[in-house]
């Protein structure tokens, strides 16, 4: 199938193949999945600005899908992810402004993969000794599939943690029902900010950065977190998709033809979520940012940016 | 239980099959058709093409889900 804006020839089979896969992954784990769009389309032949704000516009239709069947299971927080909203979009400009300065000084391939290499590590090791801690540990509600009340009491071998950072009284605090937690509002948006910025340093969504820091350091139950950033990122990536479509990195066909099997994926992935426990999602995801470093690994090694 | 996964699982089945059909009609009737005006507001309106694409897709994925929900309660009430 040809695509004019992009000049490209792409099998539809292929991106509705892409797209449902990208599906299950963002509506299970609450990510965008760039981090394989943007391979997957760049492997076929797309220039790589093309594949980013693609991938991009691909994802706001993708994330509303998910969203909305979150939203019937009560996974969303709607106040928490309009807060997030704005810390997010501040944070990606930081991002790519810092990336211009490296770009100035000479040497942002290396600093950028070297950072987000440790980052995507850092993270899964975290969640793999969190998450297999606090499946050993027994706790009630720690592997059993989750009913409406215990959504909100979501064990973790970290919370001792996140419970000090709740209690830190900077104001204003904000209440967020949904979630059945009360927060500094500034502790939001640094979480946010910091999802926003790898955003923009590192590019793709960052919601392997923003669903485990909802998680432990806001103390958002895990299928609060993955509807939410689901939510948040509808947000950031229409930005985003705006911003690139006017640079003229947007095809729209072809994220429309990804995106007829996302809207399967995404549902599949949603439902699913209702089966599993917050520690098992969150063991889980643990492969998805080591997926992420190695292709960076890869990149590094043979110079071809995937 | 087993009955019920697998009354699931091919209704599920039924339902993609369906839902193929529909997809590549519409890429046929749809997308091709779109394809020239988009590429024209693309290289002449950039601030509409951005706008609209936003639009597209979240006309896109309201429509579909709507369609697969409705596709699957149909097949659920005729195999039961």
């Amino acid at each position: 199938m040809f695509f004019p804006i992009s000049g490209a020839h792409i099998s539809p089979i292929y991106l509705v193949i892409v797209g449902f896969v990208i599906g299950i992954l963002g509506g299970f784990f609450g990510v965008g999945g760039s981090f394989i769009a943007g391979p997957a389309l760049r492997v076929v032949g797309l220039d790589w600005n093309f594949a980013v704000g693609t991938d991009l516009a691909h994802i706001v239709g993708k994330s509303v899908v998910a969203v909305r069947q979150h939203r019937a299971f009560g996974n969303v927080d709607l106040k928490l992810g309009l807060i997030m909203a704005l810390g997010t979009i501040a944070g990606a400009e930081v991002g790519a402004q810092l990336i211009q300065i490296l770009k100035r000084a000479g040497n942002v391939n290396l600093v950028v993969s070297i950072v987000s290499i440790a980052v995507y590590v850092s993270i899964s090791t975290f969640m793999i000794w969190e998450s297999r801690k606090t499946l050993r540990s027994k706790k009630p509600g720690a592997a059993a599939p989750p009913t409406a009340v215990s959504k909100k009491h979501d064990p973790s071998s970290f919370g001792h943690v996140t419970r000090s950072i709740q209690r830190l009284n900077i104001p204003p605090l904000i209440k967020l029902p949904s979630s059945g937690v009360t927060i500094s509002l500034w502790i939001i948006l640094l979480v946010a900010f910091v999802g926003g910025l790898f955003s923009g340093f590192l590019g793709g969504g960052a919601g392997y950065i923003r669903m485990p820091s909802m998680v432990y350091v806001l103390g958002i139950p895990t299928h609060l977190a993955v509807g939410t950033d689901l939510f948040e990122i509808i947000i950031s990536a229409s930005y985003g998709t705006f911003s690139h479509a006017i640079k003229g990195n947007v095809d729209i066909l072809i994220a429309l033809v990804m995106h007829t099997g996302a809207a399967i994926g995404a549902q599949i992935g949603a439902i699913s979520t209702q089966y599993f426990a917050g520690p098992k999602i969150r063991l889980a995801f643990v492969p998805l940012p080591l997926i992420g470093a190695a292709i960076v690994i890869y990149t590094l090694m043979t110079g071809h940016k995937l | 239980m087993k009955k019920e996964t697998a009354k699931t699982l091919r209704a599920f089945l039924i339902e993609l099959a369906i839902y193929a059909v529909l997809v590549v009609g519409y890429f046929f009737l749809v997308l091709h058709f779109l394809g020239e005006g988009l590429q024209r507001l693309e290289q002449h309106h950039r601030y509409s093409y951005a706008g609209l694409a936003i639009l597209l897709m979240i006309g896109q994925a309201v429509l579909l889900q709507n369609v697969t929900t409705f596709l699957l309660r149909l097949i659920r009430g005729r195999t039961e």
